[in-house]
């Protein structure tokens, strides 16, 4: 087919959408359903106009002896937005926890903790570290494979369907959109859409790491690899379910009650094990060595602990439910592997480590590499806790309390978040051609805010965590309870306030990179140019 | 260690890579999910179990579109505390209806497995309009706009046949019933013996007090349900589950 005949048929393909939009937004049964037909439908149409005006035009063609770093420069600034709006909903239902009256009773209902809280846990976890990982990953399998990313503009769909994805589930869960699955809140519609864009971004990946010119396929590859793959099982698995009618965003789950729950945290631990670790993992094992200048500490290791923790992670899941209805017999397995899967954590975490080896003096004088390492530090915290929390014993006393959320934040924060930043720091002088960051010594404030952010954050979750679990068991000598519920609430609002202004900490760390960021592009010297672009093909 | 030097062969093959790994990764679930669907203990048989009325089942859609279940937990564990607080464990037969579960991950409010009948409709009809006003240390928000919203219901019965189509044993009667069984458990003048004979124990009541069945009526319904269907005197626990 030539492109002329191509072109056509996409303009028909997009006539038809956006009419098909136009119709089920007349239709719509409620109000979240519209409105995402509302905005397929001008996202619709503004790409059929684009399209129709390069008709006819001459093709640019595209340049196939240069790396595909126009997205990642998108991925690198979508990364940053999302992070900065994540973190501020973060901090806003802090407050809301210890301040009820910011659930302002005249947004009847659209900004309550409810509603906002899936916006924040999807927009840190799913929008920063999801742009994250999409253009850390375009950016490795490219380096690592000596190739331009495969599919042509298919990167360029990855990026915008993912975005497009974000606004979705965003604006959903404002608009009452949810079917309540933890981390997976989006109704059907959107995650059909994210099924196809996850497959674009598979075919991105794994058509690069085909026509690669090196024969070994790098270590961080594998990561990103098991991370694309297996999120896609994950979700699908999690989300079949069948919609009310085509015209409302209303789904029933197929799944329910004990097997249910347990699909629902086979999939929720797995975004934390395949999302939030083997992919970040991936992450760490480019841009760690790249910034200490030394090679991979073991490659035996990672070879051990890549394995290991994929098979590993994925049976952890019912550790969760430890004590609920769910059969003892697969909350005892979830335990039992949660306990194991400690080793290949740690194995990761040791083998970051140790690549500083020869190169430890950099801690003083980098605070990039110091934002790397602590983030390691971070991850083997956070997978050290983890396995504690899943001992049955523990987990009655942690269970239901702040200590899981502090446990998430010290991961998410401590690990995801250090660990981006810091290849954030890397990515934009190399993506921009500048010689340097604007200043070093705003890293060294952001790195500051941030660790004190986290430690005040985690800090006052294991306190109000451990406190409201030992009042919530607490009998007295005639073996009555002791508080009632609300007791335990009004005990936790100092540590409540504690963990907000954490929060603001960090939020604070992140506006500076932003700035920072900023100024790089804008005013650090430019690199000067090599003698021949590096060709990729 | 030799057998690391044949990895080799894996990573220097990109779909050799891609199906391994995707092998390894389907192992945990399939020996923990797919026993849960034929293992006969996993649901307890119990008596008293029926699915939601019309009216609990909306009220039950507003309890998730709210995201009630980010700070509710609906599932008591076998702990002396919580029986004392909140009654009986949960019974994994409790959820079999529950397309998805709501069990929770945090408690940030009290458990509400079991917190039906416990508090008044005018109770939770002042809680859902100003929580602090009945529990001074509630963080709980605001959610007067419930009773200000009315419901029509118009698309009921495609929501009780969805739920027929996943396993919920709605017979026709009671799709086809659906509307009228929704209308007739909010207004205790109705003529409300077939939906009562559809679904035993369903509460008809005016829940919120007011003319005309707003959102408020449909959550109290369900709030009023939760827990209480189960009839315990039949129970006994499965020593081997």
């Amino acid at each position: 087919m030539n492109t002329g005949t191509q072109n056509y048929v996409k303009l028909v393909v997009l006539a038809l959408a956006t009419l098909f939009a136009m119709i089920a937004a007349s239709y719509a049964r409620d109000l979240a359903y519209q409105v995402h037909m509302v905005i397929f439908m001008i996202v619709g149409a503004g790409l059929f106009l684009t399209t129709l005006r390069a008709t006819d035009e001459p093709i640019k063609p595209i340049p196939t002896n240069e790396y595909f770093d126009s997205v990642v420069r998108a991925g690198v600034i979508a990364t940053a937005f999302w992070g900065v709006v994540g973190f501020l909903v973060g901090v806003v239902i802090a407050f809301q926890l210890a301040f009820p009256s910011l659930n302002f009773e005249w947004a009847e209902g659209y900004a309550n903790f409810g509603r906002l809280r899936p916006l924040h846990t999807s927009a840190v976890i799913f929008a920063f570290g999801g742009n994250a990982l999409i253009a850390t990953s375009f950016f490795v399998v490219q380096r690592t494979s000596a190739a331009r990313l495969w599919g042509g503009n298919l990167g360029w769909f990855v990026f915008w369907g993912y975005q497009l994805f974000i606004v979705l589930a965003a604006t959903g869960y404002l608009l009452g959109g949810t079917q309540s699955k933890e981390y997976a809140e989006p109704e059907w519609y959107v995650d059909i859409w994210l099924t196809i864009v996850w497959v674009a971004y598979l075919a991105c990946f794994l058509g690069t790491i085909v026509k690669r010119k090196e024969p070994h396929i790098y270590v961080a590859n594998w990561f990103f690899l098991g991370f694309i793959v297996t999120v896609a099982m994950l979700h699908i698995v999690n989300n079949i379910s069948i919609p009310v009618s085509i015209w409302g965003s209303k789904s029933v789950q197929v799944f329910s009650g004990v097997q249910d729950a347990m699909v629902q945290w086979w999939y929720g631990h797995n975004a934390v094990g395949f999302f939030l670790t083997a992919g970040f993992l991936g992450m760490m094992y480019y841009f760690v060595p790249k910034q200490a200048e030394r090679p991979v500490f073991s490659y035996k290791l990672s070879i051990i602990h890549f394995w290991a923790l994929i098979f590993l992670y994925i049976w952890a899941g019912p550790h969760h439910l430890h004590y609920t209805a769910l059969p003892d017999w697969a909350s005892t397995l979830g335990m039992v592997f949660s306990i194991i899967l400690w080793m290949p954590s740690w194995g990761g975490m040791i083998n970051g480590l140790m690549t500083l080896q020869g190169a430890w003096d950099k801690l003083r004088t980098d605070p990039v590499l110091r934002m790397m390492v602590t983030s390691l530090a971070f991850y083997g915290m956070s997978t050290f806790e983890g396995p504690m929390m899943s001992i049955r014993s523990v987990n009655s006393l942690s269970h239901y309390t702040d200590w899981t959320i502090g446990h998430v934040h010290s991961g998410a924060l401590g690990w995801n978040g250090l660990i981006t930043f810091g290849a954030l720091y890397y990515l934009v002088p190399v993506l921009w051609k500048r010689e340097r960051l604007y200043s070093l010594s705003l890293v060294s404030w952001h790195f500051w805010l941030a660790t004190i952010g986290i430690v005040l954050y985690a800090a006052s979750m294991w306190v109000t965590g451990i406190m409201e679990g030992l009042m919530w068991r607490e009998v007295d000598a005639n073996g009555f309870l002791v508080n009632s519920f609300a007791d335990t609430v009004s005990a936790k609002f100092p540590m409540y306030v504690v963990r907000g202004l954490g929060g603001v900490l960090f939020l604070s760390g992140a506006v500076i990179m932003c700035y920072n960021l900023w100024m790089t592009v804008r005013a650090a010297p430019a690199k000067a140019a090599l003698g021949t672009a590096v060709p990729a093909e | 260690m030799s057998i690391l030097s044949k990895h080799k062969f894996i990573e220097t093959n990109a779909s050799l890579l891609l199906i391994l790994s995707f092998l390894v990764v389907t192992i945990g679930g399939l020996v923990q999910i797919v026993p849960l669907f034929y293992l006969e203990n996993t649901i307890e048989k119990v008596e008293g179990m029926r699915p939601y009325s019309p009216l609990e089942l909306t009220g039950r859609d507003i309890y998730v579109r709210e995201g009630c279940y980010v700070c509710h937990s609906q599932m008591i564990r076998p702990m002396r505390d919580e029986v004392e607080r909140y009654g009986h464990y949960s019974l994994a037969a409790e959820s079999m209806y529950d397309h998805p579960h709501q069990w929770g991950s945090k408690r940030t409010g009290p458990d509400l497995a079991r917190v039906g009948g416990r508090y008044s409709d005018d109770w939770h009809l002042d809680h859902l309009r100003d929580p602090q006003s009945v529990v001074p240390e509630s963080i709980m928000p605001k959610y007067g706009f419930l009773e200000r919203t009315l419901l029509e219901s118009e698309h009921i019965e495609d929501l009780l046949k969805t739920h027929a189509i996943v396993g919920v044993p709605y017979t026709d009667e009671m799709i086809e019933a659906a509307a009228a069984d929704f209308r007739a458990q909010a207004d205790p003048d109705s003529d409300y013996d077939d939906m009562l004979e559809r679904y035993p124990g369903a509460q008809v009541r005016n829940f919120d007090g007011q003319p005309g069945i707003s959102e408020a009526d449909a959550l109290i319904a369900y709030l009023q349900m939760l827990g209480t269907l189960v009839d315990f005197s039949t129970f006994t626990p499965d020593a081997n589950r």
